[in-house]
């Protein structure tokens, strides 16, 4: 994408008024996007978004500047922009030279999806629109989108860092409504991964769009959902948004660092269940937060937080880890070249335990079966996180009864990571997530086995 | 730069042939931000982007293409890709871009040069303060998680091959605190921020003094007991579950069966006390625009009046289908979307009370300053609402001890109509709706 001569000049420019440290962050980009909705063809998209980051860091303070102008001209003057904006105090003037250095990596995508036809994409909203439309006429609207996306980064510092790495991501995702005496209910089903158009070996569109019908219709008979505290059981592959908020962001160093954590302090730590080892893993091959490198040019890593209960370590970027003198995690990532790095999740799962998932319900005289969640958000330095749950049952005398409308459930990381007894042998990863921070939107993948939480607050209307 | 971005709009629209219609939306917008921490500047972003968004409809097939750059190269190739997806899209008859429909724009005047002029130094100095000001107004904030100034410069044009040729450019900036409170073993967060077209509009005392208060008024805060209730909406709460009540009251909702209200128009679908629109066109509002985002004159919109369902929102594909007139509703985010239906800048007509006056008659209620999980809890098709909640009990008409851990749930059908007052304390907000304190009866507080 960048030469490295150009790049060796345009990192001279930006270290040109001291600096500590200096970065150019290249991307290209290409998407396409199909919509159907109401049983047409909405609209076929394409995009294209194409520009480099500049960040110098001085001190305490990083200047950050971006351009959609590649040209010398261009990355200069974003790299004196840069440059200026941290010009806050002086800093050490030190600049090596870049070489060119390419990591290796699996590849992960066979079929690349600007080889395949837009006809071909189409054809899957449509078989996907026919086949939720089949379950029945109670199914009165489908929606359904494709979306590919090609992401080639270029990384250089002046430490000397040069590297790339070519991410492609696939999604489809088909959303119903379900329309009945008691209203309107929806049902959605989605996948993706860090892959090309062999996603869809993997995934039949049409099981997908009937799996997405039945939630929406399953849903019209639901019952407004229970109040108040009760054993939870979340099925296998949902529970990652569980972590994902109740310990995951709280495990972000740069939050930590800015005691915006409750899990501030407490590395060595007992703070869940002694069958709880939770991972954060940039190098799952294919999964939706997969990567070669990090946003930072740091290699994916497999990163254990917490083993056997313990706390064994935060996620980090370059800045944070710098500060506290060691390396990077490979959790450093931005939306794009406009943004800035931060620390971020990429894969985050639990291992499996060794229940019987069948037990596990069977075990549970009363409280609620969580099937499908739907999202959900923390505030890190309270620990309180709610996640929402988008096809639920209650579960009575230790089975699955019936079915409750959505909602969200509220409960405190620190608190709930105590309150898991139980770990099933039926690991699955989640659906795809896009996972947000301070304004960034970028790609996650999540997994677990089923698991039950003693105590959570459910949030319903009924007694 | 106006004429500028229109010209390139109106040459890329110029490459329509016969039987195109053809919509070319142009932006570019000039940015800072700078976040303070610790009394040092810990990151300022300085950039300016800009792009294109290209309709192309063929034959009553809608293809749409964007790029962020706007060299000629660019142009081309993102017409060339807009036209080759039109051939892929359903044939629909209603399909097409829009064209003038005699409603003049009001003459809005959002640009201050003010805040284009402010310097760069200048910017950073008010971070600072903010930090410092914060950390000040009590001893128990600890920390400040994130001080910022941010501001844009924003222009954009429209053109259509059937006669749009509009433009509109503005100015906005704010302030945001985040503090840590602590007290003991117990930290609690909270937020403020002051919004206006130009720094001069700024307070760093409203900010710094919000964030303050909310985080050391919920130290201590525990669960409670799971109860029917009263709850009292902050303004900031409100706006945000004004955000959902407009996305169900889209025409494009409303045509393709995922409304609530789809067949409830000239009913009553909320308490008396209740009228909202949807005005675009006040310049008090933080998100008014002169145009809509095919170009057409916003107007204001008189949604639900008394309580009564008057109208859904609409843009020109929306309207077509549906046999009526845009209401210059049409939204997108940015260039890299074509357009869709939505509302601009929400306000509910005040009542004639304050917060503390309204409280005063509330016996048993949550006064809720802050609420999470608006996108996972909350279903705008089957009403289905309950989200995350942190507030003050209200005992006897007095506020009483924090609450936090809690959800709130309803539907928003019954949201609606069990309002029982809307408070006079209208203030805009960073965000497409305005707030005001809401009473709302018989609410389910989830807890212990």
């Amino acid at each position: 994408m960048l030469e490295a001569d150009l790049v060796n000049r345009t990192l001279a420019v930006a270290m040109r008024t001291g600096a500590d440290f200096a970065e150019i962050f290249a991307e290209d980009r290409r998407s396409s996007s199909a919509i159907l909705d109401d049983g047409r063809v909405e609209e076929v998209v394409s995009g294209r978004d194409r520009g480099a980051g500049i960040r110098v860091v001085v001190g305490e303070t990083t200047g950050f500047a971006h351009t959609a102008d590649l040209s010398e001209t261009g990355l200069a003057a974003a790299a004196g922009a840069a440059a200026a904006a941290a010009r806050q105090s002086g800093g050490a003037r030190r600049v090596v030279e870049v070489s060119s250095l390419e990591v290796p990596r699996p590849l992960t995508v066979r079929v690349p999806p600007e080889d395949v036809p837009k006809s071909t994409k189409v054809a899957l909203l449509t078989a996907a629109d026919a086949a939720a439309r089949s379950t029945g006429p109670a199914i009165t609207q489908v929606s359904a989108r494709y979306g590919d996306g090609r992401r080639r980064i270029l990384v250089a510092d002046s430490d000397g860092l040069f590297t790339s790495d070519d991410q492609v991501r696939t999604l489809f995702s088909v959303s119903c409504v379900a329309s009945g005496d008691t209203g309107m209910q929806t049902g959605r089903e989605s996948a993706g991964r860090t892959a090309g158009f062999e996603l869809f070996d993997l995934y039949d569109v049409e099981e997908m769009a009937r799996r997405a019908a039945r939630r929406a219709l399953t849903k019209l008979t639901a019952r407004p959902a229970p109040s108040g505290e009760m054993p939870v059981v979340v099925g296998p592959g949902g529970g990652g948004v569980l972590f994902h908020e109740a310990c995951g962001h709280g495990l972000e160093a740069d939050l930590v660092a800015k005691s915006a954590s409750a899990f501030a302090g407490r590395i060595g730590e007992r703070v869940a269940a002694p069958m709880v080892t939770l991972v954060d893993d940039g190098t799952m091959a294919g999964e939706w937060g997969h990567y070669g490198i990090d946003d930072e040019g740091k290699p994916a890593a497999r990163n254990v937080l917490i083993s056997d209960g313990v706390l064994t370590d935060y996620m980090w970027d370059r800045l944070r880890a710098r500060k506290e003198g060691r390396a990077s995690s490979g959790n450093g990532r931005r939306q794009s070249y406009q943004h800035l790095p931060m620390v971020r999740m990429t894969n985050t799962y639990i291992e499996n335990g060794d229940a019987d998932p069948d037990d596990i319900v069977a075990d549970t005289p009363h409280g609620v079966y969580v099937a499908q969640l739907g999202g959900g958000q923390v505030n890190t330095a309270t620990g309180d996180f709610v996640f929402g749950m988008t096809e639920a049952y209650l579960i009575e005398n230790g089975e699955i009864t019936a079915p409750i409308r959505e909602g969200n459930l509220i409960g405190n990381g620190p608190e709930v990571l105590t309150r898991i007894d139980a770990l099933g042998n039926d690991f699955a990863m989640g659906s795809p997530g896009t996972c947000g921070k301070d304004g960034q939107g970028v790609p996650v993948g999540d997994g677990t086995p089923t698991l039950r939480v003693t105590a959570l607050t459910v949030g319903g209307t009924a007694a | 730069m106006s004429p500028s971005l229109l010209g390139i709009a109106e040459r890329v629209v110029g490459w329509a042939r016969d039987g195109f219609d053809v919509e070319a939306f142009v932006a570019h917008e000039r940015e800072t931000e700078v976040r303070a921490y610790e009394g040092e500047v810990e990151s300022l972003t300085a950039a300016s982007s800009s792009g294109i968004g290209v309709r192309v409809v063929r034959d009553g097939r809608q293809g749409f293409a964007y790029a962020a750059a706007l060299d000629d190269d660019t142009l081309r190739e993102t017409f060339d890709e807009a036209l080759d997806n039109s051939g892929f899209g359903s044939f629909d008859e209603y399909a097409g871009v829009a064209e003038p429909d005699g409603v003049e724009p009001e003459p809005l005047d959002l640009y201050r040069t003010e805040l284009a002029d402010f310097p760069t130094d200048d910017k950073v100095a008010l971070a600072l303060e903010l930090e410092r000001v914060t950390l000040a107004a009590d001893a128990r904030v600890t920390g400040v998680e994130s001080a910022e100034y941010a501001d844009s410069v924003y222009e954009a044009a429209v053109a259509t091959s059937r006669g749009v040729a509009a433009t509109s450019r503005e100015t906005g900036c704010y302030l945001a605190a985040y503090s840590l409170a602590s007290e003991g073993d117990d930290t609690q967060t909270g937020f403020g921020f002051s919004v206006g077209r130009h720094p001069g509009e700024l307070s760093i005392e409203t900010a710094g003094a919000d964030a303050a208060d909310r985080a050391t008024r919920l130290l201590g805060a525990s669960k409670a007991p799971t109860r029917r209730l009263t709850v009292v909406l902050d303004p900031y709460v409100t706006a945000r579950l004004l955000g959902i009540v407009g996305a169900t009251l889209s025409g494009e909702a409303v045509l393709k069966g995922r409304s609530l209200f789809a067949d409830r128009m000239n009913e009553t679908v909320g308490a008396s006390s209740l009228t909202l629109v949807d005005d675009a066109t006040d310049p008090e509002a933080f998100t008014a625009s002169a145009i809509d985002a095919e170009g057409l004159a916003t107007r204001r919109i008189p949604l639900i009046s008394d309580g009564v369902l008057q109208a859904f929102l609409y843009d020109t594909y929306n309207a077509r289908r549906a046999g009526v007139s845009s209401t210059g509703s049409a939204v997108r985010g940015g260039f890299k979307g074509s357009p869709g239906v939505g509302a601009h800048a929400l306000r509910l007509t005040p009542g004639s009370r304050g917060q503390d006056e309204i409280l005063a008659d509330v016996d048993d209620g949550l006064l809720v300053q802050g609420v999470t999980g608006l996108h996972s809890g909350v279903n705008p098709v089957s009403g289905d609402f309950s989200v995350g909640a942190e507030g003050l009990r209200i005992r006897g008409g007095e506020k009483a001890e924090p609450i936090r851990e809690v959800t709130i749930a309803s539907t928003i059908q019954r949201l609606l109509m069990d309002v029982t007052e809307v408070g006079s304390d209208l203030e805009w907000l960073p965000m497409s709706a305005a707030g005001v304190t809401l009473a709302i009866a018989d609410v389910t507080m989830s807890g212990t």
